[in-house]
Order: C-alpha cells, then structure tokens, then sequence
C-alpha cells in the first residue's frame, strides 16, 4: 500500500513539473512577461509613430505638451476609475461629479466671492462627498451592482449642478482656481505635473498599503476576500470616494482650461475614463489593472485625437476610430489571455 | 441488455481513477451504483454522458457499440442524467424547460413555436409522473422535488431509455423522497430503466434490484438487493485497510480550544453545544446537507446566526464578522477553494499574506518583499510545487491550491483551524501530505476541526468524532468506540 502511495506521489511530481514549467528569475524577462507588462505602452509607441508619419507637426515639444495637456483630464478621471474596476465594479456619475464640484468652487469663490483656497477646498470636498455617497449607497442600502448606483447619481449629480447654476456657466474665476488648468512650468502644464504626481500615489497606494492590496482582493474574489477578514464595505467606500475625488481634480484642471465652471462640463467624461482603463489592461472581472497601464490607456486617447486632428480628421471620424480601439485593445487582451492559459 | 460496459478504464494525470470497470444494465431495472466518495460512481457517470472520455475499453447500448464525445452523443443514444444539481432555468415555465433545446416548431425548423402542442405534451408528461402541475407555471415557484419531476419529465420528452440519477434525494425532504421514490417506481414499471447513485441505503433496499458496489476506482461485485442485507452492503462497500493512507498521530489532548455554547443558526433550529480541545482532531461527520458546513460557517460568522456563546480558549467572544473570528485566531479552511478561499488571479505570495498584511509593513506601507520572504518560506516548508512564489494560483494542482490556503491561514497565526473537506478533489499523494500538515498543526498546540463527507478520513484521522443529522449533533464518539457502521447509523437518524 505504502509503495503504491509513493508511486502516485512520484507520478504526481512528474506530471507537474511537465504541465508547468517552473518559471526561475532569470525567465523573468521573456517575450511573454514583457508584452504582458508593456503591451499598452508598445501601442502607444506605435501609434506615435504612424501619427508622426502622417503628420510631421506630432512630433514636436510644443505639441508633445498639448497631448499633456489634453490627456490630464481625462487620465486623472481614469485614475479614478480605476479604482472601481479593479473591484469589479463602475463608476458612471464621474463627469457629473465634476460638473458638480465645479460649479460647486464656482459658486463659493465667484458668486459669493469667497477666498479661492475655500472654493478649492470646496470643489474637492464635494467630489470626495458625492463618491462616499455611490460608496454608501453601494454598501449600505446593498444595491446590486454599482453600475445601478452610479447611474442613478450620475442623474442626480448633474440635476444639482444645473439647479445650483440655474443651467448657466459661471465664468471669472480668481487667478489661483485658473493655475493648475492654465500654467506651465518651464514648459510642461502644470496639470500633466498633477498627473503625474497624482499616479506616483496612487501606484503606491494600490500595491504598497494594506487598502490598496484589498482592492485586488476584493476584484479577484469578494467571497474569499470577506472571508480573509478583509473589510470589504469600508474599501468599498474608499474606492468610491477616492474616485469621485478625482473628478473633482479633473474638474478644477477644467476649470483653468476655459476659465469657467459650466454645469453641462463633463458630459459623457466617464466613457472616456473607462475606455482608458481598460485599454490600459485593466479587466471588467476585475482584480485586475495597473496605474502606469490606465495612464498610457489616457495617452492613447488624447494622442488619437491630437493626431487626428493634425492629420484634419473630422471629430465624428475621431470617435469611430477611438471605438476602434477600444475593441481592438480589449482583443488583444482576450487572445494573450488565451495564449496565457494553454 | 441495455447497457454493457466493459474493461472501461480511466486515468488522471497519471493517478487511475477507474479499474477495469464492467457493469451490466439490463432493461427495466433500477440498478444501484454503491460506493465511497471517490471510488468512481461520479467518474463513471460522467463516461456515459459524455463529461469525460475513457481511455480505453468498450460501451455497449444495446448490443451496439456507443462512443461517447460529447452530452450530445448520449442524449441522443436515450441516456439522460439528472443532477443532484439541477439544470433548470427558474424564470423560464415548467413547459419551457421540458422542451429546452428541442422545441416543437409549427412546421418547419424556422416557423413558430408550437406551444399548444408542446403545453399539452408537458402536461401528459406531468401526468405521467403522477403530477397535475400547470406548464405554464414558472420553475422557480415549484419546491425542489417538483422541480426534480420537471428534470424527470425532460428526460421523457427527449425519450431516453436510460435515466441516470445522482443522489437524487439528498436535498429533499421526506415528503419529497417518498414523491421521487414512488415516480422511480411508476416508471420502471412502464419499463424505463434507471441508475441510482445513493447513499441512503434504505432507499435501496427499497427501490433497487441490483447494486454494484464500487471500491477505490474497481468494482468488488454485482449483487441483488434482495438477497443482501443492509450491514453487507456496507461491509462490501467500505471494506479495506485505512493504514498508511491517514499518517494519524496521537498528541495528549490539552485544554478546551473551541466552545460553542447554545448556538442556534435560524430561529427553527435546534441548540447546538460542543467543545473542541487543543492537541485533538475533533471530526464532524454526516450526510451531506446535515449542516455541518451551515454550523461553521455560522461559528467563523461567514453567516449570520440566531444567538450562541463563542468562547476561544477559554474566553467568551463576540464574533461578529469573519473579520472578528480572524482577530481571535479563528482559520476557517472552506470547502470550495476556488470559490471562497482564493485569489486565482494574483501570485502566491498575495494569496499568503492577504489576511494579515499589517505584518509585511515596513515603514507604514507594504514591502512586496517582505511578502515575498513570508511566502518563500510557507513554500518551503509546505512543499510547495511547483516552487515559485510569483505563479498565479490558478496554476497549481488542487493540492498545492490547498496548501496556499492552509499557508493564508497559517500566516495569521490562528489557534484554532477549521477545515472544511479538507481534501476534496485532491490526489491521494498530495492528501498525505495535508494530513501531515494537520498532524504539526496539532503538535503545535492548534486546535484542529475536520468537516469531513469521506468516513474513512473521518476513522483514520479524527481523535474524536461528532455526528450531524438534519441540523441537530446525533452522536460524539472517542476514535476507539467508532466503526462506519455506528457513525452511519447516527447520520441516518437511525
């Protein structure tokens, strides 16, 4: 009897070794590992390449910053998107959370002339509220998916910034609401310095605090996730709020872009920060995503419109193309995906 | 002669699971296929229907030979099986679900519904079984045994020869076996021919004619239920030598690890009370569904509970969320790993030190490498395969997936382990293995709870075993006072 366990035993080993080759450090570095890790930034650096063939002017410092520029928007929404998705989840109400902190910082400082270091207080405040209320509401009153939550609000949202403004853009806002959306230092906009110090964070808050790793928990596996006493409600709501937060942020760079909070900005904003996201590797599963990935994801977009635009594409043909790749890089996900698992 | 299988042999990465099996089914009988978890009874299913291919021997349907590649195969060969979990969609109509997949259509493939003549057929169908039940009635609104009946008549309409049933009444209520039993045995007196995967031997004795019972992946014989009684049965059935296979090892029971005092899981429930001591394996045995699983999940409060007292070496606590059961040393091992315990998708290091990140900070954030070493060294001393920490979960063998759990738990530095089917699905070797496992566990003081469906594990590992019977502890034997017979007997209610 004994013998026969041991055989088993032996062939089991055996067996193993062949289905799984052990992976060793130094294969760290295979073809597979580094598509798997930089397939995003291969079809930025691609794109950037057909775009500085078909428009000479791409490839210059000036326009390099205008993508910058163009890009922060949206890659602060994304980064905040991020977050929800990881967790299997979705944050609609983005681009109605920024309307409403807008118009929120627009309210304090330039109606009720309030110091600007309040208006951006509020402005961020608002976001962060608005995202712990999806949060809430998410967990609290257990709405079945947050797809259903954040639609909701998202309505809701968007109804109180345009009561608050009586549907009207409020426009002059103090010099220091304008810096983040209007300057540069040296050359590069303030707001891509924003970015990049707003991703440098949330890099270490998504891989190096307990949080952040139970955000890919609860993505991978809740069940197994609320049973490893891993606190699911709490994160829950921490992603929301941290999400809505970065509307606001993404808000307040609007606001210096046109020097004005109007309560219709933002519109459709949330499918583009999607879009980033998981061009950026990200999975609607969940448990999975990166930040440097939702980043070159928010790069990919603006450098199609900028050299769209270069190249005097029309913008209706614009949101094809972008539809294009979207599907395209989900894709090629699915085929690495498939390749992964024989 | 209906069915014929002959030298039917099958193999799993290297470990045979089925011997050489013959099995003869003839016309109109309820033949009985008896055996222990993992002697084969599922394995065989799963070769007629289709589930699995068979290396190598032969079937025969009806003197002619019959391969089976796909569920399609044998659906249209007439063998149609029932699951003891159902495949019924509950939104769909009782006559939506019989005619699933083989609509009647109005005249050709591309035409209509027919739904007259199928609302008509299902309820002749219905009758059939001895049943008035409206096809227009929504599945979800039937009990399960009803439901059970719509499974049945499906198999009517697609007009199989050979009805396979899986522990049919495992999730049942009395009422409801007793409608089963008497449809098995209205139609095998139209003449339909039935094999019946069973544990409750009464009901074997009742409604088979012939039993073949199943060892260890062989076949020990063929008999007629008539002529056997229930106590060879189980002879035949669990007759082997546990040694080796459980490398149990005896520790001096020390003081009271777990105490569950008055803990009710729903109001209708009955209280339940029992103490798990350090250094024993306290074993908890029963069919399945006799609430075992409910029990610990409710003591880890996976689930919520009525009312009851906790106590943890010791000490009353207030265990409110799993979260809390952690805190106070409570590991809770599940049964489904892949569902609940853990993260296919993320590297074995992530699935270690998931429960208890606050012990890789370094400077208030996580170091990935601190991760790492922890991981580095459960996979050494677990014997992890293979060995490297930065593999996605989803890539190991059931065994090692249950070694990452047991390490998860580990790394919280719990006192008190509650394994749930513990080796389920996984290899005889690698079974060995967490055993051992188990064994250090003891030695190191942990107090160690086994749910376990498999009574030989049960016998061959458990200081102490209790009995759970619909919901309610009906025996709490020491090891030495136990044979299957007796634990058998306190899980039956008998």
């Amino acid at each position: 009897m004994e013998e026969r366990i041991k055989n088993v035993e032996e062939q089991i080993e055996i067996k193993q070794e062949a289905v799984i080759p052990p992976e060793k450090e130094g294969r760290k570095w295979s073809p597979k590992t580094i598509v798997d890790k930089f397939g995003a930034l291969f079809g930025l650096i691609g794109l950037s390449i057909i775009m500085t063939i078909l428009a000479p002017t791409f490839m210059t410092v000036d326009n390099l910053m205008n993508v910058a520029r163009q890009a922060s928007i949206n890659a602060l929404l994304s980064l905040g998107m991020l977050l929800p998705i990881i967790t299997a989840g979705i944050d609609l109400s983005v681009g109605s959370i920024l309307a409403l902190s807008i118009v929120m910082g627009g309210l304090v400082t330039v109606t009720w002339g309030m110091s600007p270091i309040i208006g951006l207080i509020a402005l961020l405040v608002i976001g962060a509220l608005a995202g712990l209320i999806n949060g809430l509401l998410l967990t609290k009153l257990r709405l079945p998916h947050p797809f259903i939550s954040t639609l909701g609000t998202m309505n809701v949202y968007r109804g109180l910034a345009l009561i608050i403004t009586g549907a009207s853009p409020i426009f002059g806002f103090p010099l220091l609401m304008n810096y983040v959306g209007q300057e540069s230092i040296s050359i590069v906009p303030v707001s891509f310095i924003l970015v990049i110090v707003v991703a440098i964070i949330m890099h270490i808050f998504l891989n190096r605090t307990a949080t952040g790793r139970y955000i890919y928990a609860i993505g991978g596996n809740k069940e197994a996730a609320r049973l490893s006493g891993i606190p699911v409600d709490r994160v829950l709501i921490i992603v929301y709020t941290v999400s809505g937060f970065m509307a606001a942020l993404g808000g307040l760079v609007l606001i210096g872009r046109t020097n004005s909070a109007s309560p219709i900005a933002g519109l459709t904003y949330e499918l583009d920060a999607i879009a980033a996201v998981i061009i950026g590797g990200a999975s609607f599963f969940g448990g999975v995503g990166t930040v440097i990935g939702t980043l070159i994801g928010a790069l990919i977009i603006a450098v199609l419109r900028n050299g769209l635009n270069l190249i005097g594409t029309s913008s209706d043909l614009q949101t094809v193309v972008i539809g294009v790749v979207i599907i395209l890089a989900v894709f090629v996900d699915v085929l690495r995906r498939k390749g992964a698992k024989k | 002669m209906l069915l014929k299988m002959k030298d039917v042999s099958k193999s799993f990465s290297g470990v045979q699971v089925l011997h050489d099996i013959n099995l003869e089914v003839e016309e109109g009988e309820v033949h009985v296929l008896l055996g222990e978890n993992g002697a084969g009874k599922s394995t065989i299913i799963k070769i007629l229907t289709g589930a699995y291919t068979k290396d190598t021997g032969q079937i025969k349907w009806e003197n002619e030979i019959l391969e089976v590649a796909e569920p399609k195969d044998a659906i249209d060969a007439g063998i149609a099986t029932i699951y003891q979990e159902l495949n019924l969609i509950p939104e769909l109509s009782v006559m939506e679900n019989i005619f699933l997949g083989h609509e009647q259509k109005k005249r050709s493939k591309f035409s209509l519904l027919n739904r007259s003549a199928m609302k008509k057929r299902a309820k002749e169908l219905m009758k059939r079984l001895g049943q008035n039940t409206d096809p227009d009635e929504l599945v979800q609104n039937l009990g399960v045994g009803q439901q059970q009946l719509v499974e049945i008549a499906k198999a009517l309409s697609l007009n199989a020869k050979l009805i396979i049933m899986d522990e049919p009444t495992s999730s049942l209520s009395g009422n409801e076996v007793e409608q089963l039993l008497q449809t098995v045995e209205r139609l095998r007196k139209q003449g339909m021919t039935f094999i019946y995967i069973s544990h409750r031997l009464e009901e074997i004795k009742r409604i088979g004619d012939r039993i073949t019972i199943l060892r260890d992946g062989t076949k020990v014989k063929t008999v007629d239920v008539n002529n056997t009684s229930i106590d060879e049965m189980i002879t035949l059935m669990v007759g082997r030598t546990l040694n080796n296979k459980f490398p149990k090892i005896e520790f001096k029971k020390g003081n009271e690890g777990l105490r569950v005092e008055r803990l009710k899981l729903t109001p209708e429930s009955q209280e339940i009370n029992f103490t798990a001591y350090a250094g024993e394996i306290l074993g908890f045995s029963g069919l399945v569904g006799a609430g075992r699983t409910e029990l610990m999940r409710g003591i880890f409060a996976a689930d919520s509970i009525e009312s009851g007292d906790i106590y943890i070496f010791g000490e009353k606590k207030k265990i409110r969320q799993p979260k809390d059961a952690i805190k106070e040393g409570i590991a809770f091992i599940t049964e489904d790993r892949k569902e609940e315990g853990l993260f296919l998708d993320q590297p074995l290091y992530f699935n270690k030190t998931i429960a208890k990140l606050e012990q890789v900070k370094k400077n208030g954030l996580i170091s990935v490498k601190g991760q790492k070493n922890i991981a580095d060294k459960y996979v050494e001393s677990l014997k992890i395969r293979p060995n490297n920490i930065n593999l996605l979960a989803r890539h190991l063998s059931g065994g090692n997936q249950q070694k990452v759990v047991i390490a998860k738990w580990l790394f919280t530095q719990a006192k008190v382990f509650i394994f749930d089917e513990p080796t389920r699905g996984i290899d005889v070797g690698a079974k060995v293995e967490v055993y051992n496992l188990i064994n250090e566990l003891v030695k190191s003081g942990a107090c160690v709870i086994i749910v376990s469906s498999e009574l030989p594990e049960i016998l061959g590992m458990c200081d102490r075993i209790i009995v759970m019977h619909e919901g309610a502890l009906t025996g709490d034997f020491n090891r030495d006072e136990v044979d299957q017979e007796i634990i058998m007997k306190a899980a039956t209610g008998g």
